[in-house]
Parts: C-alpha cells; structure tokens; sequence
C-alpha cells in the first residue's frame, strides 16, 4: 500500500470504499453535524420566531454546578461498571479461552451472548423484579438463609451498577476472550516447563499479551456507560439522575435540543479527552 | 544431569491408548531420539516424561526422584517446542531470564547466566532484540539457550528443527549436538526425521501404537532390526519375495522369517556377479542421478527394490533394462514374518 496508488488502483479502491463513506456520511456525520449546529441556538428553528446562534448552552454548563457534578457522578459510575466488568469478564474469558474445550464452550459461549441478544428493556425491567423488595433476589435469599433477611435493592446505585454490568460484560468477555485465545498454548507449556507459577503465568504472560483486547473491552465498556439512561432511570429511580438521564430529558421531556445537543458534545469532549490521555498507554499495550 | 527412567507407563486418553506399557531408560548425558510415524506416542511419551501428562500406570525417575505424580513446574526440566514457543512480550534475554527470574536467582546473576546461555548459542550480542526481529534460526538458539539456562536434570525436545528449511536444519543439527556435548545434559528428542535421528543420537528408540519397537545404538537399530516395521521405518528395506529365495545364501532358516536389503547394500550390473555373493534378476525401471549419488528403481520377481550408490559406480547398463542386484550374505537383514 506503500507504493504509488495508480489511477485504475485508485478508483477501485473508490469503487469499493465508496458505499462505506456514504453510509458513515449518512448515518453518523451528518446527524451529528445538525447536533452541533442545534447546540449552538438558543432555540430550534420553528418552535421560537426569534432563534439566533449562541454559545449560551455551553455556558450553562459551567454556570450550572449540577451538571459538572453529575458529569462527574457519571465517569464515576463509568468506571465502576468497567471495573467489575474487567474483574468478572476477565477471568471468565480466561477460563473460556484456556480451560474449557469443545461443546461445553459453545454452550458457555452462547450464555455469554445472550444479554445482547435480548431487548434492553426485557432485561432492564426482569432486573427489576429480581431487585425489588419482596423479589426474586430477596425471597430465594429467604429461602436459602435460617435467618430473614430485608433486601430492597431497586432504585439504588447498586442496582444501576448491576444492571450496566449485566447489559456490557458481554465485550470485555468477547474482546478478552478473543486476545486470550490467539495466545499460543504452547508458551504457557513452556513457562511452566521452565517452573513458573500459574500466577506468574497470568501476570508476565497472559495479562501483558491480552491487555490490548482487554483493554479494548473496557473502552467499549466505559464509553457508552457515562451516558447511559435508560438503566440509571428504571433501576436507580430517585437515585438514577445522571449526566445521560438529563440529556435524555432534555430532548423528550424538556425539549430543550439546543441544551441536549450542547450537552452531549461535551461529554464527547471529555470522553475524548480521556482516551487520549490513556492512548499512551493503551499503544504501548500493542506493542 | 541425570538419568531418565520410565517404567512400565500406560497413558490412556479416552478410549485411545497413547502409551502402552512403556519402559525405557536414557542414559545420563546421551542424546536419544525417540522416533516414530504420527500417533505413534513419541510426544505423549516426551510430554509424559516433561510432566504435562501423568501417567495413568507405571513410574517416572529423574535422577534419584520419582516425578510421575510432580507437576511439570516442578519436574526440572528444560524443554523446546517446534514453534520454538519464545514469549513475544519479552526481549530475548529476558526470554532466556525467565526460568532464572522464576527460580529467584536475583537479578545480577540473572543477567550473567542468561548472557553466558546466549553466548553458548552464540547470540550474545542480540540479547535486547524482540523475538520477532530474529530469524528463524536465531529464534531456534534463543529456545534452546532459555531451556538450558536454569541447568536443568534433563532437555526434552519436540521435533526442534522441523519448522526450519534444510540448509539450515543441518547447521543446526551440528550445534545441537555440540551444545548438548558441551554442557552434558541428557537429551531426549522427538522426531519423525530418521534421518535427523541418526545423525543426532546415540541412542534411538522408534515406537509405534503406544509402544517401543526397538531401543539401540543406531547402526545397531539399523543393522539389526528386530522386525519388519523397524527395518522400514529406519532406513529403507528391500524385502526379499519367498520366491526369490532358493540359491541365495541366507543366514538364517527361511520359515517363519523374512529378508530384506538395504538400498546402500546392493550393487547393480548387467552380467551376472561373482560367485560368493548373493544376486537376484531385475527389471530397471528408472535411474535417477542426484549428483553424487544415483538412485536405480529395479522391479525384483514384483516387488520395488531400491539401490543407492555413488553414481560412478554404476555401470553402463544394457537397453532392455535386464539388470543383476548383488549384495555380500552378511548384509542381508532378517527379521520374524
């Protein structure tokens, strides 16, 4: 690819790339252009005579102290979901990458999928009947221990976690899953033949070589849980306003666009900002 | 360094019997191949000894240890793998560190011992290198150094110099053997390479279906061969039809046995030979030259017979191909039908 591209090589590649970038224009860019336009009104065209541009609605954000603190309690609840992400799905990956052979791995595999395959809302709200006081959680619990036992998890943070958990654990196990499978078995046989440790296989071998999917996982993970709604609404209650729930209102309860839009792209910024402050190290995990 | 010896081991995966009943010794510092066709057992035997494998009957000695029931971490071994199995995330001295590092020799003598395995090998000056700026060769030394570093009771190998190219498996070969005389460790390798078996070993033990066949020195294995498949498989074996038996002299009684030549043992011509030895008529099918050496494809009373010699000493043979294979009586291999 290095060479000179010759013109028929060029309009191939055209040719082939072509419906790709449409389709990236289409469905990403230009709505996401209109978004930032949007954020920049002070009110939709159509529903005020007078809209005008405005930075007013990046403005509010920093005269409001609400939304920095929630943008705050949200990139904490990011990074909560994505560690107990990485502390179940990573040893789950491991286990399904390196110990379980066969058919019991399809069947595991499949489990593993299942969230993805159900509808966010079946799953949010069958948590919900698991959660809440006097539910599923709560009985078997009763029904298990000699003692009895009050358990009312629903409309607390812990339930949101649960739920975020639940719905993204499936990337960081898929992403850590396929690192750990591409590792060679025979470089674990000949660590141990020269008289290492499984935990020393785990923390000089396999950690460092699949850190990237790991890693990988947890981008996918941390990214779309800061602005996640619909989990902070339904389980968390009047516990579950967060920097997402409010973006949401602002553009089905409160109609503000302009804010939402405003909103949103700075959550991107910060997002942004965060990865490439991590890039360091997520390129030196490649290498 | 010490001796290894495996005494009446079975290893059954599932239905399969990989090793049957084995029992085998290696002698402290030989070099000893273990030789045999795929699914014959070699590797599950090399994997047993290593401790990847317990055995399911049957006892291991390394030295004056029973191991059969010990860990491979535990075993103190040194092993190489076909792929060579070098830790990409780790610079070649830390590859060869590794056992070092494990063991807790701390870190000045790490690097001094990991140097002077790396200079054994003679890669002293590539020790920062990744493993995947090395050539295949290099790659090769590199697996070797780190296996020997931790000076371990015994060096197991599994097929080591298959994946290079020929030129290069020779050189290596050579250094193999000359490393292994050097430092004195046992040496146990798997192959299905005979030929790289002879040249490395003093010893060699050719399986087959989970069982040794025949264990010797190998121009012992390949002079006397105790049955039709170790004839074949060590070398190549020109196998005598009943029919072709009266008037030669045989040394042994021809009921229950059956004979073979070697390709090397023959020598072709278009008159009859010498009183004395022994001859059959052929038909010549073709004549290959390879330099050096010329290689005749003779069909013998139906059977493919097969004569090696230096190409020189073939003579001109008549257009119609009826041809005479001569070899000395001594040189003819008997084994039980």
């Amino acid at each position: 690819m290095a060479e000179v591209i010759h013109a028929q090589d060029r309009r191939r590649l055209l040719t082939l790339l072509g419906p790709a970038y449409l389709w990236l224009t289409l469905a990403v860019f230009l709505p996401l252009s209109a978004m930032l336009f949007f954020s920049f009104l002070s009110d939709m065209p159509g529903d005020a005579p007078d809209w005008g541009v405005t930075l007013g609605n990046y403005t509010q954000f920093l005269e409001n102290p609400t939304y920095a603190t929630l943008l705050w309690k949200s990139l904490k609840l990011g990074v909560t979901v994505t560690l107990f992400c990485i502390v179940i799905g990573y040893p789950c990956a491991l286990v399904l990458a390196k110990s379980i052979k066969g058919r019991a791995r399809e069947a595991l595999f499949l489990m593993v999928i299942l969230p993805f395959w159900s509808n966010s809302l079946v799953r949010i709200f069958s948590w919900a009947i698991v959660l809440r006081g006097n539910g599923v959680l709560e009985r078997t619990l009763n029904w298990i221990l000699p003692f009895d036992i009050r358990l009312n998890l629903m409309f607390t943070t812990e339930a949101v976690v649960i739920g975020l958990v639940h719905s993204y654990l499936p990337y960081v196990i898929l992403t850590s899953y396929l690192a750990l499978q591409a590792i060679d078995d025979d470089l674990i046989d000949a660590a141990r033949s020269m008289g290492a440790s499984k935990l020393t296989i785990l923390n000089r071998l396999l950690l460092p070589l699949s850190l990237p999917g790991l890693l990988a996982g947890a981008v996918l993970v941390f990214v779309p849980v800061v602005g996640s709604f619909m989990e902070p609404r339904i389980l968390g209650g009047r516990m579950g306003t967060y920097y997402g729930t409010v973006i949401e209102d602002q553009f089905v309860a409160v109609y503000n666009w302009p804010l939402g839009a405003a909103l949103s792209f700075i959550l991107l910024a910060v997002v942004l900002v965060i990865l490439g402050a991590a890039s360091p190290v997520l390129r030196r995990a490649r290498t | 360094m010490s001796q290894v010896e495996v005494r009446n081991v079975t290893k059954r995966f599932g239905r399969t019997v990989a090793l049957d009943d084995v029992s085998i010794a290696f002698e402290d510092g030989g070099f000893f191949a273990l030789l045999g066709p795929s699914g014959s057992g070699k590797t599950t035997l090399l994997r047993t000894i290593a401790g990847f494998h317990f055995p399911d009957s049957g006892s291991i000695r390394i030295g004056e240890r029973n191991v059969e029931k010990v860990p491979v971490e535990k075993r103190d071994i040194g092993m190489m793998f076909q792929n060579y199995a070098l830790f990409p995330n780790m610079s070649v001295a830390e590859n060869v560190g590794f056992g070092l590092r494990v063991r807790k020799v701390g870190s000045a003598e790490e690097t001094r011992r990991a140097r002077e395995a790396l200079e054994l090998v003679q890669l002293g000056h590539l020790g920062d290198r990744r493993p995947s700026q090395l050539s295949g060769g290099q790659r090769q030394r590199v697996a070797l150094a780190r296996a020997i570093v931790t000076n371990p009771k015994v060096l197991l190998l599994d097929e080591p110099l298959s994946a290079l190219d020929k030129t290069l498996r020779v050189d290596m070969q050579i250094e193999l053997k000359r490393i292994q005389r050097e430092v004195g460790i046992t040496t146990i390798f798997v192959t299905h390479d005979q030929e790289e078996a002879l040249t490395l070993s003093d010893r060699i033990g050719i399986l087959r279906d989970g069982r040794i066949v025949q264990a010797g020195p190998p121009r012992e294995v390949y002079n006397r061969p105790v049955d039709a498949f170790a004839a074949g498989f060590l070398g190549e074996a020109n196998w005598l039809s009943e029919g072709a038996l009266a008037g030669l002299t045989l040394p042994a009684d021809p009921s229950g046995r059956r004979f073979a030549t070697r390709p090397e043992a023959l020598a072709i011509s278009a008159a009859a030979p010498a009183p004395g030895m022994n001859a059959v008529r052929g038909q010549l099918v073709q004549r290959v030259f390879a330099g050096a050496m010329a290689t005749c494809l003779v069909e013998v009373d139906g059977q493919p017979w097969k004569l090696i010699a230096r190409d020189r000493d073939i003579p001109e043979l008549p257009g119609d191909g009826a041809v005479w294979l001569a070899w000395a009586p001594q040189d003819t291999l008997v084994v039980p039908a």
